[in-house]
C-alpha cells in the first residue's frame, strides 16, 4: 500500500491510501478526487488521467510507455514533470508520493 | 404531419420494428449480415444484429460486404485494443482510411484524421489550439448568446424540425464563428458538410463526380479566405491558424481541403445529430428529464450519456498493416477492420444496462463515441461545451420539454448516425 497525496489546482489536498497495483487514476475516480476523469478506464487511450509529479517522485514513477508518451505528446499544458495517473501502479516504494492535478482535463 | 405527442410510455418494451429486425437478424447465416446496408441505418435496425455479432462472432469476417470484405469489431474491450495499437492497424488513406467504404484513391483528401504518425501528429499539433481551454472559454459567450436567440426564436403552438431550426442551426452557427466565416453564407457550410459524406450509392446523393465538383466549390471559396487572412496579422480563427502556422502554411491545396472538411464534418454532423438525438431520448424518458430539472448539476453526466446513447459516427475504420492474431481469427495484412462504436456502447460486458439511457450512470464519461488512442477526438470538449449549453437553456426554459410529434428521420449511411428531421411542438 501507499499513501498517496493529491494537491488540486486549488491547493486543496487530499491523501488516499492506495492498494498495491492500484493505478493513481483508479484510485483518485473511485474517491472523487477533482481534476482527474479517466475516460478510458485506464488504457492508456484519452490523457484524461494527466497528472504532474513532484520533482521528488518523479524517478519513482518510473518510465513511460512509448502509447503514454504519445498520449501525452497531445494533452493541454503538459511539463517534464507530466505523467498519465493510470500508467503508475501504487507500491510501498511511492509511499509518500505527491502529484498535482490540473484544474481540468482536456 | 401528426401534431400529437408520441406515447413513448405506451410502447412494448421492444418496438415493433425492432422485434421485426430482431427476428430477421438471428434467422439469416451469419455469414449474410452485412453491416454496411443502409437499410438497417434508415430503419434504424441494426441493434439486434450487432448484439448477435458480440455474442455469437464477436471478430467477425464479413466475405461479401458492399464495399468489399471486412471485419467487424463489436466488443468494447476488443475496439480498445483496435484503437490503441495504431503501429498494426493503420488509418492511412491511402490504404483506404477511417470509413469502411475506401477513401476515392483518385481524389485522396488528405486530412490527419486519415494519417499515422509522424505526419498526423503535427498537424493535430497545429489544429488543436482552436480548442484549448482559453479559446473554448472565449467561444462559450458566443455560443451562449447565439444559442439563446435561437431558443427565443422558435414558435410556440406549433410544428417545427428541431433538426434544422435548432440543430443545424446551432452548430452551423458555431463552425461559423470558428473559421470566421462570412455570416450570411454559413449554411453552406452545412451543405459542404453534408455533400462531404453523401454515399453517392445512395439514390438522390450526388454522383462522385457531382461530389468533387462540390468539394471543389468550397476549396475556392476557402481559399479566397485563405488569401485574405494569409496576409493580415494572425487572428484565433482557423483559417488565419492554419495560414500562419509553419506545420501548416505550406499545405498544397488538396491538403487544406481535407483539413478543413475535416473540421466541418468533424465539427457538424456530430453535435448536431447529438443534439437531436438528446431531444428524442429525454422525450422517451421523462424521468430523466425530471431527474435533471430536479437536479441541473446532472448536466455533464447527461450530456456524456447523450453522446454515449447517440454514437453519432458508428463507427471507424483501420487497415491492418501486418497479420495480426485477434479474438481467435487471423486479420491479414491489408484487411479492412471496422471498430463499430455504436456496438460497443450497448455492450452489456462494459456498460451496465447499456440499452437504457440513464443520465446520472456513474462513469458516464467511459463510453467510445469519441474514438480511444492518438486519433481521440480533438473536438470532443467543444461538442460537450455545445450540448451542455443547449440543455442548459432548454432547462431555462421548458418546464415540460418540447414534445416530439413524429418519427424522426434517419439518415441512410453507416458512418454519419443521425438524423435528417424531427416533428417537434412546444406547448403553447
Ligand atoms: C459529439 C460530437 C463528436 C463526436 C461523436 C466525434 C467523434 C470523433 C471520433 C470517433 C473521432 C476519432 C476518429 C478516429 O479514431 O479515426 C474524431 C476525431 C476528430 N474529431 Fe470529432 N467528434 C465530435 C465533435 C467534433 C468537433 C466539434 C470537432 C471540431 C472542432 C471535431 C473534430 C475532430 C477532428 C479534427 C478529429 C481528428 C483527430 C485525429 O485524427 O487526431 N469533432 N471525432
Ligand atoms: S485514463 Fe485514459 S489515459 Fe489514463
Amino acid at each position: 500500500m501507499a499513501k498517496i497525496t493529491y494537491i488540486a489546482a486549488d491547493g486543496g489536498a487530499c491523501t488516499l491510501d492506495v492498494d498495491d497495483g492500484v493505478s493513481l487514476m483508479e484510485a483518485a475516480v473511485a474517491n472523487g478526487v477533482p481534476g482527474i476523469d479517466g475516460d478510458c478506464g485506464g488504457n492508456c487511450a484519452c490523457a484524461t488521467c494527466h497528472v504532474h509529479i513532484d520533482a521528488r517522485w518523479l524517478a519513482a514513477a518510473g518510465a513511460k510507455s512509448e502509447m503514454e508518451a504519445a498520449m501525452l505528446d497531445f494533452a493541454e499544458g503538459v511539463t517534464a514533470d507530466s505523467r498519465l495517473a493510470c500508467q503508475i501502479m501504487a507500491s510501498a516504494t511511492l509511499d509518500g508520493m505527491v502529484v498535482r492535478t490540473p484544474l481540468s482535463q482536456h | 404531419m401528426a401534431t400529437r405527442a408520441i406515447d413513448f410510455a405506451a410502447w412494448p418494451a421492444e418496438p415493433p420494428h425492432l422485434a421485426a429486425a430482431r427476428a430477421r437478424a438471428y434467422a439469416m447465416p451469419l455469414t449474410e449480415i452485412d453491416m454496411l446496408d443502409t437499410d438497417l441505418w434508415v430503419n434504424d435496425m441494426h441493434w439486434p444484429y450487432f448484439e448477435r455479432l458480440r455474442d455469437e462472432s464477436p471478430i467477425h469476417y464479413h466475405a461479401n460486404g458492399r464495399f468489399g470484405p471486412y471485419w467487424s469489431v463489436t466488443r468494447f474491450a476488443d475496439i480498445m485494443k483496435v484503437d490503441t495499437d495504431h503501429a498494426r492497424f493503420s488509418s492511412d488513406a491511402h490504404l483506404g482510411g477511417i470509413t469502411a467504404k475506401d477513401m476515392d484513391q483518385d481524389f485522396i483528401l488528405p486530412m490527419f484524421i486519415a494519417m499515422d504518425p509522424p505526419k498526423h501528429d503535427v498537424q493535430r499539433k497545429a489544429v488543436s489550439p482552436i480548442v484549448s481551454p482559453g479559446n473554448l472559454a472565449h467561444l462559450e459567450v458566443l455560443i451562449r448568446e447565439r444559442a439563446q436567440a435561437i431558443f427565443d426564436n422558435l414558435p410556440a403552438g406549433e410544428t417545427f424540425d428541431w433538426v434544422d431550426r435548432v440543430s443545424i442551426e446551432l452548430t452551423t452557427q458555431m463552425l461559423a464563428t470558428l473559421f470566421d466565416f462570412p455570416w450570411d453564407d454559413r449554411r453552406l457550410l452545412t451543405y459542404w458538410s453534408d455533400k462531404a459524406t453523401a454515399d453517392e450509392t445512395v439514390p438522390g446523393n450526388p454522383t462522385k463526380a457531382e461530389r468533387e465538383a462540390i468539394m471543389l466549390e468550397c476549396l475556392m471559396y476557402f481559399t479566397k479566405l485563405w488569401n485574405e487572412r494569409v496576409n493580415a496579422p494572425p487572428a484565433g480563427d482557423l483559417v488565419s491558424m492554419l495560414a500562419h502556422n509553419p506545420a501548416t502554411r505550406d499545405m498544397v491545396p488538396m491538403e487544406y481541403l481535407g483539413n478543413l472538411l475535416l473540421l466541418i464534418v468533424g465539427g457538424n454532423d456530430t453535435t448536431r445529430n447529438s443534439i437531436t438525438g438528446g431531444l428524442t431520448f429525454m422525450a422517451a424518458n421523462p424521468g430523466e428529464y425530471a431527474k435533471l430539472r430536479a437536479n441541473p448539476d446532472l448536466i455533464e453526466s447527461a450530456v456524456s450519456e447523450i453522446i454515449r446513447y447517440q454514437t453519432p459516427l458508428a463507427h471507424m475504420r483501420r487497415t491492418a498493416l501486418v497479420e495480426v492474431e485477434f479474438g481467435g481469427q487471423t486479420i491479414r495484412k491489408g484487411d479492412r477492420v471496422v471498430m463499430w462504436y455504436v456496438s460497443g456502447n450497448r455492450d452489456p460486458r462494459s456498460v451496465d444496462r447499456p440499452d437504457e439511457f440513464i443520465i446520472d450512470r456513474p462513469r458516464a464519461r467511459q463510453h467510445l463515441s469519441f474514438g480511444f488512442g492518438i486519433h481521440r477526438c480533438v473536438g470532443n470538449r467543444l461538442a460537450e461545451l455545445q450540448l451542455k449549453i443547449v440543455w442548459q437553456e432548454i432547462l431555462k426554459r421548458y418546464p415540460r420539454l418540447p414534445e416530439v410529434v413524429g418519427i424522426p428521420g434517419r439518415v441512410p449511411s453507416a458512418f454519419v448516425k443521425g438524423y435528417t428531421s424531427l416533428p417537434v411542438r412546444i406547448p403553447a
